[in-house]
């Protein structure tokens, strides 16, 4: 989905800290992207390539972290384990499981020189 | 262009007036990043980061600012901690629309689907309805062409039309742009209509009140599992066409029940602009937002 502006922004994000460091070229940019979040790391990683060339972070090697979903049971009252939105609680099977963590998108460093 | 959905850096156009989707503004000061003695130590500190922390107190003398020298040998790296949301901007834009609607006592919906599941219809029939009653507004939003306008401003109501080009969702930016052209009267309702498509508009904040999700019975019944996230993001769903349900062999509480196992909290009407089922139902939950809208900004603002 959307990987498209999803890298724009990120290269947004990537220029703006570049610059702010006087930096010459981005060697490495470090996202952080959460098994629940609305983005396909693999189609983001095609997007970046396409979308970084020519830019500061030309040639630049990503790294993305994957943090792990993770809800809370209304039923077990407690956080569980959560691969997928519409996954079942591993614990007593309900489906009341609302998503707690593993839904962000971020760029959390670049190596620069 | 992106591959898995089409969207890109197209031509955007509102209202007939052409603006590229690369004229983000440049905001925020990005946070350099600076190892302080507490870091090194954390027990939650990745290798990556401590690693980071040493070479920093291996070259300080240089001297090189917040960022520090990361990999030994003749070229000096430096890594910086940004942490920023990839969404940041967006959301950011987005509270700035939703402050702005709120002080005025807007009652602003953005409304989601796949294509062809009776959107613009729906629409026109609310707006019908609602006619010398309510002042509305619509925003239209699809890939090309001014149909779906057209086909608002026939019922009177003032609709504007984004084209995103090869875009494949409204971002907050362009209902920013939107809400500069429309003239909205305060304590109106406005109907932000997305880009047929339930993956991309999901992430997507326009500065809404409420995302409504649209599903047509001709649609599959498990159509909320296979795009969890936009009827996980919706507080309302709109189960569409219902008129059509003889002819079909569509499962209306299994859709539910895949609706809120998605979304617990998921409310649901059945509607049909054809027959007219569920619109009454419909436009009393449209009423309940709007006078809580109102009465939000009379709180904010009184007098």
């Amino acid at each position: 989905m959307h990987e498209m502006s999803l890298a724009e922004s990120v290269r947004g994000i990537v220029e703006d800290a570049a610059h702010a460091q006087g930096a010459k070229r981005v060697k490495t940019v470090v996202l952080e992207i959460g098994e629940l979040s609305s983005v396909e790391a693999e189609a983001l990683r095609f997007c970046l390539d396409v979308v970084l060339r020519d830019s500061i972070a030309d040639g630049a090697a990503l790294e993305i972290d994957a943090v792990p979903g993770t809800g809370w049971c209304l039923a077990c009252d407690r956080s569980v384990p959560l691969a997928q939105r519409y996954d079942a609680c591993p614990e007593c099977g309900a489906y009341q499981v609302r998503p707690t963590g593993g839904m962000e998108m971020h760029v959390k460093e670049i190596e620069v020189e | 262009m992106c591959t898995v959905c089409g969207c890109g850096a197209g031509e955007v156009n509102i209202g007939g007036a052409g603006f590229s989707t690369r004229a983000r503004p440049k905001q925020g000061a990005t946070r350099g990043w600076k190892a302080v003695a507490g870091q090194a130590s954390a027990p939650d500190a990745s290798p990556a980061e401590s690693e980071h922390i040493h070479a920093v107190d291996h070259h300080l003398h240089f001297g090189a600012g917040p960022a520090h020298a990361h990999a030994p040998g003749l070229t000096q790296s430096q890594m910086v901690k940004i942490e920023r949301d990839i969404l940041g901007k967006n959301d950011a834009r987005a509270g700035e629309n939703r402050r702005a609607l709120a002080a005025r006592g807007i009652f602003a919906l953005n409304l989601v689907s796949s294509p062809g599941s009776g959107k613009t219809t729906l629409l026109v029939r609310t707006l019908r309805e609602l006619a010398g009653r309510i002042p509305a507004a619509v925003i239209e939003g699809d890939q090309q062409t001014e149909f779906d306008a057209e086909r608002i401003r026939a019922t009177g109501v003032p609709a504007l039309q984004i084209n995103t080009g090869k875009g494949c969702h409204l971002d907050a930016d362009m209902v920013a742009r939107a809400l500069a052209e429309l003239q909205l009267a305060d304590d109106s309702l406005l109907l932000i209509e997305n880009v047929g498509n339930l993956v991309c508009p999901a992430a997507f904040d326009l500065g809404e009140a409420h995302k409504v999700a649209i599903l047509s019975v001709t649609e599959g019944e498990d159509k909320p599992l296979k795009y969890p996230d936009m009827f996980a993001a919706a507080d309302l769903m709109l189960l569409n066409k219902v008129d059509l349900l003889p002819y079909l062999s569509f499962d209306v509480e299994r859709a539910i029940a895949y609706a809120r196992r998605v979304n617990p909290a998921i409310e649901v009407i059945r509607t049909s602009a054809t027959s007219g089922e569920g619109i009454a139902e419909w436009l009393a939950w449209l009423e309940r937002g709007m006078a809580k809208a109102r009465a939000a900004r009379r709180t904010a603002c009184p007098g």
